[in-house]
């Protein structure tokens, strides 16, 4: 995918970050003048990510998540949540609704992925155990017909 | 943020802000002794003021619901828009939580 427009975000792996992630993705996406569900599609799979990586990723214990988001000129957003965590064994289980390593008095539905997946048009996850976890959520943002962003100079 | 009302038996609890990861966590514990001190037969979330929440909202939910259970109790949820409706339908939750207007 060529961007017109791309940003890159570290914060550490704490729970008051996801609100951060959530906003700081929604206001990048701004220029892109997107539905209020759109914006919201996007800001509750975001969320999920995030959540992942600092629940499951770095297990509530430290560490950094990385943002990295971009569009097209004809409005496909993409964001990768980035961890350098412990890693998913089995992805195809990890995404599997209501499954979950999750355990003690956090209560986790293990619906994180499916909800990622209706609310994206496509979630794609990269992760070796021990090296961290990449999840891709891409979405094609309807621009209107007026509306045709710029090429990047 | 919670916000709480006793109507003869049943707890109404209203929840406003985003009830993300963070949210569930800090609120869960004021959320039991409340349930434990009033002792309900039936707990209703109204969640007209809740502005976002994802899956560890539904999390909070099933959570209570598996302690009001255990009480011999109910649990319902009502005044969700229809994004929040999505997310609680998505979940199943439904079939263990009822649903009101």
């Amino acid at each position: 995918m060529t961007f017109v427009n791309e940003m890159r975000l570290d914060f550490d792996a704490l729970p008051e970050n996801e609100a951060f992630a959530r906003l700081a993705v929604s206001g990048f996406m701004l220029p892109l003048d997107p539905t209020m569900e759109e914006l919201a599609d996007v800001k509750t799979a975001v969320s999920e990510a995030v959540t992942n990586a600092i629940v499951h990723g770095y297990s509530g214990g430290p560490g950094t998540v990385r943002l990295c988001a971009g569009y097209s000129r004809n409005g496909d957003f993409q964001v990768d949540v980035i961890d350098h965590g412990r890693g998913i064994e089995d992805i195809r289980q990890a995404m599997q609704p209501f499954f979950t390593t999750a355990s003690g008095p956090e209560e986790r539905t293990g619906m994180g992925f499916t909800v990622m997946e209706s609310f994206m048009d496509d979630v794609d996850v990269r992760s070796k155990p021990g090296q961290g976890t990449t999840v891709r959520l891409t979405k094609r943002i309807r621009l209107r017909e007026d509306q045709m962003l710029p090429r990047r100079a | 943020m919670l916000l709480y009302e006793k109507k003869r038996d049943a707890l109404i609890v209203r929840l406003t802000g985003e009830l993300d990861h963070r949210a569930a966590e800090s609120i869960r514990d004021e959320l039991d002794g409340l349930i434990a001190g009033t002792n309900p037969r039936r707990l209703v979330f109204d969640l007209s003021g809740l502005q976002f929440m994802d899956s560890s909202g539904v999390g909070l939910i099933i959570g209570r619901y598996k302690r009001m259970k255990r009480r011999g109790g109910s649990v319902a949820v009502s005044k969700c828009d229809a994004r929040i409706d999505k997310v609680l339908r998505m979940s199943g939750l439904y079939q263990i939580v009822e649903r009101l207007a």
